[in-house]
Order: C-alpha cells, then structure tokens, then sequence
C-alpha cells in the first residue's frame, strides 16, 4: 500500500478504474447466472445421443458433452450453484466473524482470548484440507461445501473486524460516545461497527472470489455439488477423459470460473481502495 | 539460558497445544458422522454381525476417552490402524504416497520461490511497464483454478505437442528422467498461483524496505541500486518473505490434493479422496493426520527460520 493513496487532509484521490471493471463484470456474471432459464438456449439436462462431444456451432455455441448436452446452458445453470454456494459461504462467515470480531476487539482482555483462542485452532489445519475433512464427517453435496467454506472463512474474517475494531476504538469519538453516557452496546453498534466494517467488506469481496474457485474445487473432486445438477468443477471432472477431443467441454467451464474469481478480486481491490485505505484487511 | 535458546524453547513447546487439537480433531472424524458410522461405512447390505464386528475392531464400542488414549498411544508407536477394505496397515500405505506428495510440494515450492521472489525483487524497482505486467501476472496467476490450469497445460503439452505425458506416476527410484517427465505438468500447474503470491509478497515487502530512511542514507551516500538492494533491502525484506512462505505451504498442500486427483498421482491427497469416497474413515484420518503433521512441522521451521533472520523476532522485542 503506496503512501499517495491518501492526501493529508484525508481524501481521497478519484479512484482508478479497477472497481468498475469487477463491478460490471460481476453485474454481467450475476445477470446470466439469474437470467439463465431466459439465457439458456437448450435443458442443462437434457441428454441427446445425436449431439455427443458435438463441437460449438451456432446453436450450440459452447459445444456439448460427452452426453451431448449443451455446454452454454450448463455453464448459465451452474453459475448459478456456484454463485449461490460461494455468496452463502461468505454471507453466513461474515454474520457470524463480524460480532464475534466486534466483541473481542472492543472488550479485549479474557473476552478476547475466550473468542479468539477457539478460532485460532480452525487455522490449525491448512483450509482445503479442514473442509474435506467437515465434508468427509457430513457427507459430500452442495450445502455441506457452502458449510465448510463458511467454517474455514470464519477465522479470518473475525480477525480482520476484531483489528479493525481495534484501531477504531482508539478514536477520541469512541471515548466522547463513552463519557457521554453512551452503553457499551450502543457504542459498539453505532460507533465503532460502521467504522469497522469497511475491511471486512473488502477481505469479504476477496474469499467470495476463492470461495467459488473452492467449490469448484470440491466439486472437481466429487465432493461438493453432485450431479445431475451441474457445476463448474463438476463439469471439468467429467470432461477430463475426453480433453483432447472436445477440449470446448473442458474450457468454457473453467473460464467461467476464472473470470468470476477475478470479477470478485478487482471488486475487492476496489473496495480496498475506498473502505480500507490503510490495509487492515491485507 | 540466552533469549534465543528461550525463543526455540518457547516455540517448540508451543506447538504441543496444536498438535493436541489437531489430534483431537482428527479422532472425532470417524465418530461425529451422524447416525452410525460403522453402518455408513458398510453399507445398509451388511448384517448386523459384521457391523458389530467391524465396531470391535475399530474400538468403537469403548468409551470415549478411552479410545482416544488408546488411538494417541497407538500414533506413537507408529501404528495409524488398518485400510477398512484392504486391512492393510496404513504405516505402509502412507510411507509409499507420502513421497509423491512431498516431491510435488516441495518442487512446486521451490519453482515458486526460484521465479516469484527474483521477479518481486525486480518488479519493486522496476518501472511502470514492469508494475503492470506484474500486476497482471499476479491477478491472473491467483485467479484460474489450478486444476483448470493443469487441465489447459494438458491440452497443450499433451495433446497438442505430446512432449509430455498427461497423466500417471512412476518412483524417482525406478527411473528419475520418467518420474521428472511426468512430475513436469503437476508441478507447473501447483506452482503459478504461488510464484504469483511470492512475487506479490516479494514486491510488497522490497517496497516498504525501500522505503526506509536508511536507505534514502544509502542512497546520499552514493551506493548503487544493486548494492541497496542486495547488501541492505534484500535482508531486511526477508522476514516477511519467509513467513508467506511458511503460510503458502498449507496453501500448498490443499492443492495437492487437487492436483493428485488431475494427474492420477499416488499421493497422500488422493488416498484421502478416494477414502472420503468409500467412506474409509481410518483411511482418510491417516491421510489428514499425516497433512496437518506436516503443515504444522513446516509453521514450527518457518517461525525458528524468522526468528534467526529477525533477531527483534527472537529477542521478544519485536512481539
């Protein structure tokens, strides 16, 4: 984080044009993803003996797999299972990191350790690999990966709003509020949380993007989403062994999940730019 | 005793707490299933006799606290129990994968370290041509999924050139050049999201170094860029270099698992997946067990290695 990013006085110079390629990209990505029983050209599930490992064409304009159905419309469908899995994940580790990381930073003390200690051990295990195990007690489907994600998410989240709370809360308005007979709860809630929040979103942003390369991942791996339900990893296992004939089977699905990963990243270093330009998130 | 041999000391013992949590999470895996494991592991086809059986077998029928002394007594005889399917013991099941697995990590680890931090260093002097083919290198390098990269890589020196096989596995011992041959394409496809964080970390750490009045002294003082740079800046970036390092290992290993199951590798990762599969819950505890072991003995190094480089770090001032 360069030194010119903030002016003296405190504002800020006119952002670059970062934020508004990952916010339109995403609004793109987002649109299709909920549009797509309008967008989707063919059934996501239909099976055509005719059309097996048939190569793009007009109607067909991503190609289609090895049980000739359509690759386009499969990609439509399982955006959306990506998106509604990774936006989930994050939404529910957000919900539950950002009173936990409210509490333990404005209490600090034994409070602090009796949050933070606990979440601390999740990081114990290298995040893939606590996920599979979650996935491996639970059994494999969509809901326990969001679940999972959500779990290995939680940790980060709450530390980056428990040292965001803790740089706001030395603010002389945090202890004006305070000597002017405000509660502890109401400090927290209109004081110290809007100030602090603006990292979370930003840190939030960034893991939606590897939450959904996540998924994609736990489902490659035939642990996440199953089929007949398409997804994005899901689609890549299954076009692993025809590669070099119908490559078309193999790429579309992975550069959905490429774009969108970096949709959420460019967001994210937008937001950074606006909500967090002194770097607690990183 | 000096502050650094109290440093060690202090470190070492550290890691016992998290070796006692990770082993406690590792024996609940097979007992938090819902509903029965043994019957979820067997299927509903098995009689109630083999369920029983198999439950004897495994100790579940114990109390709780009871197996649990029992299972950490066994680890430390070096007996992690037996395969559910083949009843072979998994000490020797994981001593042929586990050397897949560390060959891949470490060789993706020392392509990224070899590539991403000569390139961070170069990046944090360069110009504005040299930022921004950084910065897209580093977006796109953390961006793709590594197993669609792999996939890509695949197609293109697979099937398109065929220089290099798609997929399959033999032991350096048997023969090295083939071993290399087909460690070639997982260990790209592992390595470029890490070259891209190292040289990401890299750049920023030779930034903030660079930007140091002490520098700004040995520049007035007439000395080199070079000479800044690697006699002074290079030193003091190290640090935080080193723990990134550390950090990405875990990174690391997750990846392997993916990267396993892509190429058809016989390592530890995709034993794991398979067990998850079949529901071979001792199979996939040896697995993770044997992960998180590594992960942690790895965290333990990085943060003695950082200690020896920071002295601030090891002489609890820098705490």
């Amino acid at each position: 984080m360069s030194t010119v990013e903030r002016t003296a006085t405190g504002a800020r110079p006119r952002p670059r044009t970062t934020p508004d390629v990952g916010a339109a990209l995403l609004a793109v990505l987002v649109l299709a993803a909920l549009a797509a029983p309008l967008l989707a050209p063919h059934d996501p599930e239909a099976v055509q003996s005719a059309r097996v490992l048939g190569s793009p064409s007009a109607s067909y304009p991503f190609g289609s797999d090895v049980l000739g159905r359509d690759v386009l419309s499969r990609v439509l469908y399982a955006l959306r299972v990506s998106l509604t899995v990774a936006v989930s994940a994050v939404g529910v580790a957000t919900l539950v990191a950002v009173p936990l990381g409210l509490l333990a930073g404005y209490a600090g003390g034994w409070v602090d350790s009796l949050i933070s200690r606990p979440l601390d051990m999740l990081l114990v295990l290298p995040a893939l690999l606590l996920a599979i195990s979650l996935i491996a007690i639970l059994g494999p489907g969509s809901v326990v990966a969001a679940l999972a994600i959500a779990v290995i998410y939680l940790p980060i989240l709450a530390r980056v709003m428990r040292s965001s709370t803790l740089v706001v809360t030395r603010n002389e308005y945090v202890v004006v509020a305070r000597a002017r007979g405000a509660g502890h709860l109401r400090v927290m809630a209109r004081h110290v949380l809007p100030n602090a929040i603006g990292p979370v979103a930003v840190q939030a942003s960034v893991l939606t993007g590897f939450a959904l390369q996540l998924e994609a991942a736990l489902s490659f791996l035939g642990l996440g989403t199953q089929p007949p339900t398409p997804s994005l990893g899901g689609m890549l296992a299954d076009g692993r062994d025809v590669l070099t004939q119908a490559p078309w089977v193999e790429v579309f699905p992975g550069l959905a999940i490429a774009v969108a990963v970096i949709a959420f990243t460019l967001l994210g270093d937008g937001l950074r730019r606006s909500l967090d330009p002194t770097g607690v998130a990183s | 005793m000096t502050s650094r041999a109290a440093f060690v000391l202090r470190r070492v013992l550290l890691t016992l707490p998290v070796l006692w949590v990770m082993s406690v999470f590792v024996f609940l895996i097979i007992r938090l299933v819902p509903g029965d494991p043994v019957r979820t592991m067997l299927g509903f086809r098995a009689t109630a006799a083999n369920v029983a059986e198999v439950r004897r077998r495994l100790h579940l029928d114990e109390p709780l606290l009871q197996q649990y002394v029992r299972w950490v007594g066994d680890l430390l005889h070096g007996d992690l129990g037996q395969d559910l399917v083949s009843r072979a013991p998994l000490s020797e099941q994981l001593a042929q994968r586990l050397p897949v697995t560390l060959e891949l990590t470490t060789l993706s680890m020392t392509l990224a370290v070899l590539v991403g931090v000569p390139l961070g260093v170069r990046a944090a002097v360069g110009g504005r041509w040299t930022r921004r083919l950084t910065d897209g290198f580093v977006v796109l390098g953390i961006s793709v999924p590594d197993f669609w990269l792999g996939i890509m890589l695949v197609l293109l020196f697979a099937g398109t050139l065929t220089v290099l096989p798609p997929s399959g596995y033999l032991p350096f011992t048997t023969d090295p050049v083939q071993n290399l041959r087909y460690m070639t394409l997982p260990v790209l496809t592992l390595a470029t999201a890490e070259t891209a964080y190292l040289l990401r970390t890299t750049r920023g750490a030779m930034e903030s170094v660079l930007q140091r009045p002490y520098v700004t002294y040995l520049r007035a003082k007439g000395l080199s860029p070079r000479r800044i740079v690697a006699g002074h800046a290079l030193k003091n970036a190290a640090p935080t270099v080193v723990t990134v390092i550390g950090i990405q290992v875990g990174v690391l290993l997750g990846g392997a698992i993916v990267v396993e199951q892509l190429f058809a590798l016989p390592g530890v990762g995709r034993m794991i997946v398979t067990a998850i599969n079949q529901r071979n819950y001792p199979t996939v505890q040896a697995g993770v067990l044997v992960i998180a072991a590594m992960f942690v003995l790895v965290s333990l190094v990085t943060d003695l290695v950082v200690g020896w480089l920071d002295p601030r770090v090891s002489d609890g001032a820098g705490a």
